[in-house]
């Protein structure tokens, strides 16, 4: 699905990721975890294409992403869901247009049947003419998992998806994404929440990924 | 065609930008107004030149000054040469009314005219192939040596030169209310792109290409553009269809306005003015988003 080599980013003169190798499987389960400023988000960039790394290569769906012009990045893109902290929504679209925005986006806004379940399997049926600012923080997230998901897509990729919710909707939020990731689609969550990831580790198998010292390593033992 | 097509959520995935919107609007109309009047001039110079290069043609004057005595015999001379001249269809002696009404808008209508030296005029037109000039002037001079040919060609060519240069100027308007036009909607359009960046960046995450973003700028203006110019266009015809009648006593100022047909030209503007717009904003957009990481 998604493959980096020796990969490294420099911003601002300094090098915040430096030789990262890994590959992410189909089906496969991650958490990202690290300390703030570490690199996670950065690291989640450069797998959905928004920076590209100033080392190493990156190949995304088997196309190495240096070799992608503007529309490649953009038909890559609707084979991966993002989810981010902040959600990213077009506020004065009401909740459920901005869901289906991606359909929009490719030429398929005719393709909208299942917009309605998938805005009742994430709670959000009786909000679909609500706009985004009259939502809730857990609701806005369960929103952005609903856009991130509307195509269909190959890979989720998602950044600190319960940063902004309590305990309880990060619970819900998570049981969405095993859910997901049991129907064969690839989950990278980013978090620095380690009870989260202990509950995660009961009901699937995720591997724990940490950056440290601007390094990917393999966590796990002690969580 | 996709560019045309309509998809309502596409249509407003950019947020209604309210006064910006308007001014647009508001500019295109502007133009679009100053358009039809610069059409309209361009038309009545048009007709001018075209008239003044037919009726002047067709026609000369010869005077005849001599002594009193002999201005009926050199006029008779010089009629029987006129008369035997090939291409020329009818030579008329002008009569005192006559020469009194050339001389009225200088000199009033009350003129004196018997009192005054003037010349005696014959009104010369010519048929299809008009007659040699300088083969008519030699035999003029033979026969009337009091007799000049005038075939108006000394201010005729100016006039006409100078209608012909006005209606390229009015051209030449139109084609600067074209580019100014573009190069408003295209500052419009950059402003626009600027003030939703975070709208172009949600769209490019979610994997929206380009031509998706663009053409959601390009119908928003083309439609202020066209929309604008198409009101821009019926009062400016209203204002062209009242002003005064085309008469002979007007002159150039009253013949200024549409006939038959020319009255179809205006109403391209708003189609005109929407293409514009749509190149400009396709312009603007592709370069501007191109130039995002």
């Amino acid at each position: 699905m998604i493959e980096l080599q020796n990969v490294a980013y420099s911003y601002g003169g300094g090098e915040l990721l430096s030789d990262m190798t890994l590959t992410l499987a189909a089906g496969s389960f991650y958490f990202l975890t690290g300390p703030s400023g570490a690199g996670k988000s950065t690291f989640l960039k450069l797998c959905y294409m928004e920076l590209i790394a100033s080392a190493g290569s990156v190949s995304v769906f088997g196309q190495d992403v240096r070799d992608l012009d503007r529309d490649g990045v953009a038909l890559n893109r609707r084979r991966i869901g993002v989810v981010h902290q902040d959600c990213q929504f077009l506020e004065h679209l009401p909740i459920a247009e901005n869901i289906s925005l991606p359909l929009s986006a490719a030429g398929r806004a005719g393709d909208a049947q299942n917009l309605d379940e998938l805005m009742a399997w994430v709670g959000l049926r009786d909000k679909a003419h609500r706009l985004p600012a009259e939502l809730s923080g857990g609701e806005r997230q369960r929103a952005a998992l609903a856009r991130a998901l509307i195509m269909s897509p190959d890979v989720v990729l998602a950044d600190e998806p319960t940063g902004n919710v309590d305990w309880e909707m990060s619970q819900r939020l998570l049981t969405l994404l095993i859910e997901l990731n049991r129907m064969g689609k690839t989950i990278v969550i980013a978090t620095h929440d380690l009870n989260l990831i202990r509950m995660a580790k009961n009901q699937v198998n995720a591997r724990v990924l940490r950056i440290a010292d601007r390094r990917l390593q393999l966590a796990g033992a002690g969580l | 065609m996709s560019w045309f097509q309509s998809d309502s959520q596409a249509d407003r995935i950019v947020p209604p930008s309210g006064f910006t919107a308007n001014l647009t609007t508001f500019a295109a109309a502007a133009m679009a107004f100053l358009a039809v009047f610069a059409l309209a001039l361009s038309f009545a110079t048009g007709r001018l030149a075209d008239r003044w290069s037919a009726e002047l043609a067709r026609s000369s004057t010869v005077r005849i000054s001599a002594p009193e005595g002999q201005i009926a015999a050199q006029t008779q001379a010089a009629l029987n040469v006129l008369n035997t001249t090939p291409g020329v269809a009818s030579a008329t002696v002008l009569g005192p009314e006559e020469q009194r009404a050339l001389l009225a808008p200088w000199f009033g209508p009350d003129l004196p005219i018997d009192t005054l030296p003037l010349p005696q005029l014959i009104d010369v037109i010519e048929d299809g192939d008009g007659f040699d000039v300088d083969g008519l002037r030699l035999r003029l001079s033979a026969e009337a040596p009091g007799a000049v040919l005038d075939d108006h060609t000394r201010w005729r060519r100016p006039l006409i030169k100078a209608a012909s240069r006005l209606r390229m100027l009015g051209f030449f308007s139109i084609l600067l209310i074209g580019l100014t036009t573009a190069a408003m909607i295209t500052l419009a359009a950059n402003a626009a792109l600027a003030a939703n960046a975070q709208v172009i960046r949600v769209l490019r995450l979610v994997g929206a290409q380009d031509l998706y973003i663009a053409r959601a700028f390009i119908r928003r203006f083309a439609q202020r553009a066209g929309v604008g110019a198409l009101a821009g266009v019926v009062l400016a015809m209203i204002g062209v269809a009242l002003l005064p009648e085309a008469s002979t006593a007007g002159g150039f100022l009253t013949g200024l306005g549409f006939q038959g047909f020319e009255w179809i030209w205006p109403l391209f503007i708003p189609i005109l003015a929407a293409g514009v717009a749509y190149w400009a904003t396709r312009y603007a957009a592709l370069r501007t988003l191109r130039g995002l990481t």
